[in-house]
């Protein structure tokens, strides 16, 4: 699985981080959305998955 | 469309909820979902905006950016005869709505929030305290469910707490759809104008909080000193009104189910609780009047088309019972996973203070019915009066005991 964001579109709500925490972080000064891991391991792949799902600004994007 | 429902047979919006359910959408507005994506309703005003019903469609036009939250442009459904005062960005597009909103947005980051933990604990478990130690039977919504994220927010935008008497009488007199729009208007102005000042004292002298950097943000000339008051406003309301309200809400729905509750109380696991936060928001949806928004360019969804320039309303209650989304939704289940719900929104707009909100919702659900096993209601369900008025449902008043 490899992961890419789009820090534009980032609303910093943080629902990625709070779904898979070592893949997502967030920018101290604004809270924008920092890709930690862009090829996740296997286990994570739900959580990955979870935190586009639920993403309000389409800011995530998966190929499996 | 053949299964939309034309605009002269539109029905009335807001709908009336089921006297016996409290909790539940209203009936109507649950079985316009049932027949069609998208339907006409009639508000206040005699106009006819769309509805759409489902949680599919509603995802994606909130994140169209055709779709404008500009309530100034014509065709946008007015929620009612309201002051013409701006609520700041929310009522904004993309660039300014962005530019706006990331001045604001660091505090609520999952870190930050995080921090604030520990605070939030001290807060719930010192008005507990109180609780104990007063008369019983005691307002729940004054002892608890109001002072908790008042105090918070004034912490975090560095408001003194001590005026709280007359931002809450203010903030629910902007925000209750029954108000005069005189009254609204002029409540509208005196939050302004106390936040305006409050900006001036600390232009002269910032401390570390989020009005204050909004501040810097004047000196520096990136923002006015009205924009900053503005958003001043927002977040004060924002801040305290919902999370008040999902506090007694949810106290009282897991009061109507005990076996929920139970499984609540007697857990240790910080996931499950997260994940009973989820359901209670799914399932309250508090925001009752819909997100409300106006096409800037014709868009084709669910087999139909709504025009540029007309209004449309994502009725976000409906959509967090939707079967296709949630099993058996009318039932609260806090062990579901309800993630996905749209309480707070979706697109750009979505609630920026939500980490902050959860965080709150999860120290009060997992502490109040731990330290009080015996909490119940003092009154009878059907005398609890609810908010059926304000355009943020929940309840005046909580009266329990144990
Ligand atoms: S969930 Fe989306 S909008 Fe929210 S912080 Fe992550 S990338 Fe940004």
């Amino acid at each position: 699985m490899k992961v890419t964001i789009d820090q534009d579109r980032c609303v910093a709500s943080g629902q990625c981080v709070t779904a898979a925490t070592t893949v997502f972080d967030q920018r101290d000064e604004d809270g924008i959305v920092v890709l930690l891991d862009p090829s996740p391991p296997g286990e994570l792949a739900d959580d990955v998955r979870h935190a586009a799902a639920v993403c309000p600004a389409l800011a995530i994007t998966l190929t499996e | 469309m053949t299964s939309t429902i034309d605009s002269t047979g539109a029905p009335g919006f807001p709908a009336a909820r089921a006297a016996k359910c409290p909790f539940d959408p209203p009936p109507t507005m649950q079985a316009l979902r049932e027949r069609t994506p998208l339907a006409r309703v009639r508000l206040w005003d005699g106009t006819t905006p769309w509805l759409v019903t489902r949680y599919a469609e509603q995802r994606v036009l909130l994140a169209d950016p055709r779709v404008s939250a500009d309530m100034t442009r014509p065709g946008y459904p007015s929620p009612a005869p309201i002051s013409d005062a701006p609520i700041s960005f929310i009522l904004m597009d993309d660039p300014e709505h962005a530019r706006l909103r990331r001045m604001v947005t660091a505090p609520f980051t999952i870190k930050r929030v995080e921090a604030m933990r520990p605070a939030v604990q001290k807060i719930v478990d010192d008005l507990i305290d109180d609780m104990l130690t007063g008369p019983k039977p005691v307002d729940l919504v004054q002892a608890l469910a109001l002072p908790m994220p008042s105090l918070v927010i004034c912490q975090l935008l560095g408001v003194p707490y001590t005026d709280h008497d007359f931002f809450q009488e203010h903030s629910s007199t902007m925000i209750n759809r029954d108000a005069e729009p005189e009254q609204r208007r002029d409540a509208a102005g005196r939050l302004f104008a106390y936040l305006d000042e409050l900006i001036g004292e600390k232009l002269t002298e910032p401390g570390d909080d989020l009005l204050s950097g909004l501040t810097e943000r004047i000196r520096t000339g990136e923002l006015t000193r009205p924009d900053a008051a503005q958003i001043g406003v927002l977040m004060l309301i924002a801040g305290h009104e919902t999370t008040a309200n999902m506090i007694a809400l949810g106290t009282l729905a897991l009061l109507e189910h005990p076996d929920q509750l139970e499984l609540l109380r007697d857990s240790n696991d910080p996931k499950l609780v997260a994940g009973a936060v989820e359901e209670l928001l799914r399932y309250l949806h508090i925001t009752h009047n819909g997100r409300r928004r106006v096409a800037l360019e014709d868009i084709e969804i669910a087999g139909g088309i709504i025009r540029a320039g007309e209004g449309i309303i994502l009725a976000n209650d409906i959509a967090n019972r939707d079967p296709e989304i949630f099993s058996d939704p009318d039932r609260l289940d806090i062990q579901r996973d309800a993630r996905r719900h749209v309480a707070f929104g979706f697109g750009v707009h979505q609630c920026l203070g939500q980490p902050l909100a959860r965080m709150e919702l999860q120290v009060v659900y997992s502490t109040l019915y731990r330290r009080i096993p015996a909490l119940r209601l003092a009154v009878e369900l059907d005398e609890v009066p609810f908010k059926h008025d304000g355009s943020v449902y929940g309840v005046y008043e909580l009266p329990v005991t144990w």
